[in-house]
């Protein structure tokens, strides 16, 4: 069949060697490139050199330099690597959905509903059960996006980022609700989930204060599932043509207004379960905060990992390895926490535009004329 | 206070070391972590920050902080200092309540301290910071029911907590007690005490919502605003710095805001203080003295933990009638004869 053929062919594309350096090669010397210039920054800033050298030790040894470290970067790197992958998956079929944010809000929002109002049943059921929730209502959520393009043409920018807008309000306004609201308070927060419905902590026996979930594994799941949807399934293939180039995948028999409403569903998918990663594995309950702006930073992650999904992971992990090792910044060297907010964004500017980083360090890079895989 | 003193061997014992090796030079080591408003808020996490600062002044102490940029922060930001070496860890803020005492429970020799939370009952090795905010708001309320030209007052607060509703629960029994002396029939917006119900940002760090909450109530006739929001406030104090304080004047709150402040010095009418900084040192100094027990210390009027800041730059505009009516006020709250709780 000529699907499968044409399948083969993009696959070779997309595991070429232009596509590994961009995948690893671009993104070590984005990073690179970044912490020079946050060193910079700190400079200008009257940082001395001393401090600016303890603080990026500190921020290896807070990400990776202990077992505390290691359990905070999968922690963080968990949710941001589920809603990266939804948003990648997204990007795969044309769609640059901004939506992550209101779609973990809305997902995480289910899972705690689920999670309390069914406390007696037992973990084997109550934890599926209370990610399903988190999962479908995600989906549903971000599909009104995918309908609306589908149907009307609302561009998916402008739908999803006022979907956000949307969650925020209405996420507050449940929170209020008497059989939501948490016993005698005021404050919108949710009353907690029983501990049947927590991803259960990995690492207690060892110390309590590691706080690394089963939501990691729900992660590395969700990158199979992922990869398998996107490069081995028919519908995988109908996103990804659609993606390159809409209108020939109309002509060649696909239903672009199926494929949209279900990339924007799957992608919603995802996004909910990392809402419910966070209120089931972190905070046990729903605030008008928990997102934590995680929708957004996945944006990058899904950019970073250049959509595919094992480059999600990847960035997914650094990303977490950010956030826990700018806490020990902030701890050791009295670093502002904004600055890790600086060399993310730097990190970013530098992946966007690879051509730069290639110019910068040519000699990081195969020649466009060699021949031959490169290692 | 016996500050005077405990501190000499203790400077004595901090310098010691550091003359031996570098690295013994942290003798005790007081830890904050923040809310999401952060350390340079101008009020609230700056005023407990400002604690720790004095006691590196006072004590020689070193002193180290954590903001927290989300909810999801908390827990974090306690565990990442329980693995350093903190002596005391203050958390500040009610809405690490559940993270702090988890984080107690889980490790009963680290020494916590919370700001603007009580737990019941207590547990030993947390010591919780409240103050009685109501009886200085009370001061306020009363004040500026007297300074309004519009007999219009209003207030927003930033999430609907015990600690920010109790500024707007004494600012409005302020107002009704100034209407029932004086027979004036000044009304507040904002905050229904009966039903606890009123105007909230639903966060502790957008200046925009700070000025479009107070441009909402000048709008509907205020000409004074008192935001219980932290930061927040700051964008109140823009609105009212365009505006020219004939129009809005605005009533800080934690700390003397015309200090913290000072580009907008000038449109602060005065300040609710809430002493977070004496309450902090003074616990440092109990931890540092092995004087430390869980429980709860409370600011008050009478104490000093609470206060109403000078008029500074409004000094003029405040009549005197109405400076030694809130003097009697003042004297009658510390003794008991009016009660701010109704």
């Amino acid at each position: 069949m000529s699907d499968t053929s044409i399948q083969e062919l993009m696959q070779r594309r997309l595991i070429g060697r232009s596509e590994l350096e961009d995948l690893i090669v671009v993104p070590i010397f984005a990073v690179f490139a970044a912490l020079v210039l946050g060193a910079l920054t700190m400079l200008a800033t009257n940082v001395d050199l001393a401090t600016i050298g303890q603080s990026y030790i500190a921020l290896l040894k807070g990400s990776v330099g202990s077992l505390n470290a290691w359990s905070e970067t999968l922690t963080a790197a968990a949710p941001l690597t589920l809603a990266g992958l939804g948003l990648a998956l997204g990007f795969r079929a044309g769609l640059f959905n901004i939506g992550a944010e209101g779609q973990l809000l809305m997902g995480g929002m289910a899972a705690v509903v689920v999670g309390f109002s069914f406390a007696d049943l037992p973990a084997v059921i109550l934890l599926p059960m209370s990610l399903l929730a988190g999962a479908l209502t995600g989906a549903l959520y971000a599909s009104i996006a995918g309908w609306l393009k589908a149907t009307t043409g609302a561009h998916e920018v402008i739908s999803t980022i006022m979907l956000n807008l949307i969650s925020y309000r209405l996420l507050d306004f449940m929170l209020r609700m008497p059989f939501i609201q948490k016993e005698g308070r005021a404050d919108p927060i949710s009353k907690s989930v029983p501990e049947a419905a927590e991803l259960p902590r990995l690492l207690t026996f060892v110390d309590v204060n590691l706080r690394v979930h089963a939501g990691i594994f729900l992660a590395l799941a969700a990158v199979a599932v992922t990869y398998w949807i996107l490069f081995k399934s028919k519908i995988g293939f109908e996103f990804r043509a659609s993606g390159e180039n809409a209108e020939a995948a109309r002509f060649a028999g696909i239903h672009s207004s199926v494929i949209i409403v279900a990339a924007m569903a799957t992608a919603g998918a995802l996004a909910g379960l990392a809402g419910a990663n966070q209120v089931l594995g972190v905070l046990g309950r729903a605030t008008p905060g928990f997102s934590a702006g995680i929708g957004f930073t996945a944006i990058a992650v899904a950019l970073l990992g250049r959509s595919h999904p094992v480059g999600v992971l990847l960035a997914g992990l650094l990303f977490g390895a950010l956030e826990a090792g700018g806490r020990q910044m902030q701890v050791d060297a009295g670093v502002s926490i904004d600055l890790i907010g600086i060399i993310q964004a730097l990190i970013i500017i530098f992946i966007a535009a690879p051509l730069l980083v290639r110019a910068i360090f040519p000699w990081g890079f195969a020649r466009q004329k060699g021949g031959g895989p490169q290692p | 206070m016996s500050i005077f003193v405990k501190p000499l061997q203790f400077i004595a014992a901090a310098a010691l070391p550091t003359l031996a090796a570098t690295s013994m030079a942290a003798a005790f080591t007081a830890c904050q972590v923040t809310d999401t408003g952060g350390i340079d808020d101008n009020s609230f996490n700056q005023t407990a920050w400002k604690g720790v600062q004095d006691a590196e002044a006072s004590l020689g102490v070193t002193g180290r902080f954590l903001e927290s940029q989300a909810e999801t922060d908390y827990e974090a930001n306690i565990n990442s200092l329980i693995s350093g070496d903190c002596d005391v860890i203050i958390t500040v803020g009610f809405l690490l309540g559940d993270a702090t005492s988890t984080a107690a429970l889980a490790n009963p020799d680290q020494r916590f301290s919370i700001v603007d939370f009580a737990y019941d009952p207590t547990i030993p090795n947390v010591l919780g910071q409240v103050y009685a905010t109501d009886q200085a708001a009370f001061l306020a309320g009363y004040l500026a029911a007297g300074m309004t030209k519009t007999d219009i007052v209003g207030t927003f607060g930033g999430i609907n907590i015990p600690p920010v509703t109790i500024f707007m629960d004494g600012f409005v029994r302020g107002v009704n007690h100034h209407n029932m002396q004086k027979g004036t029939s000044v009304s507040v917006l904002g905050w229904d005490v009966e039903s606890r119900e009123g105007l909230f940002t639903n966060n502790f760090d957008s200046l925009d919502d700070g000025r479009a909450f107070a441009q909402n109530l000048y709008d509907e006739g205020a000409d004074i605003v008192l935001p219980v929001a932290g930061p927040v406030g700051l964008g109140s104090a823009a609105l009212a710095d365009e505006l020219g304080t004939d129009a809005l004047k605005i009533i800080g709150v934690d700390a003397d805001l015309y200090f913290t402040d000072p580009e907008k010095q000038h449109v602060y009418l005065t300040s609710i203080t809430k002493r977070m900084d004496a309450t902090v040192l003074a616990v440092i100094e109990a931890a540092m003295n092995d004087t430390f027990e869980g429980g709860v210390i409370v600011g008050t009027l009478e104490n000093g933990g609470v206060d109403l800041a000078p008029f500074h730059d409004m000094e003029g505009e405040v009549p005197d009638a109405l400076k030694a009516e809130l003097e009697a006020l003042r004297a009658a709250i510390i003794d008991g004869s009016v009660d701010v709780s109704m």
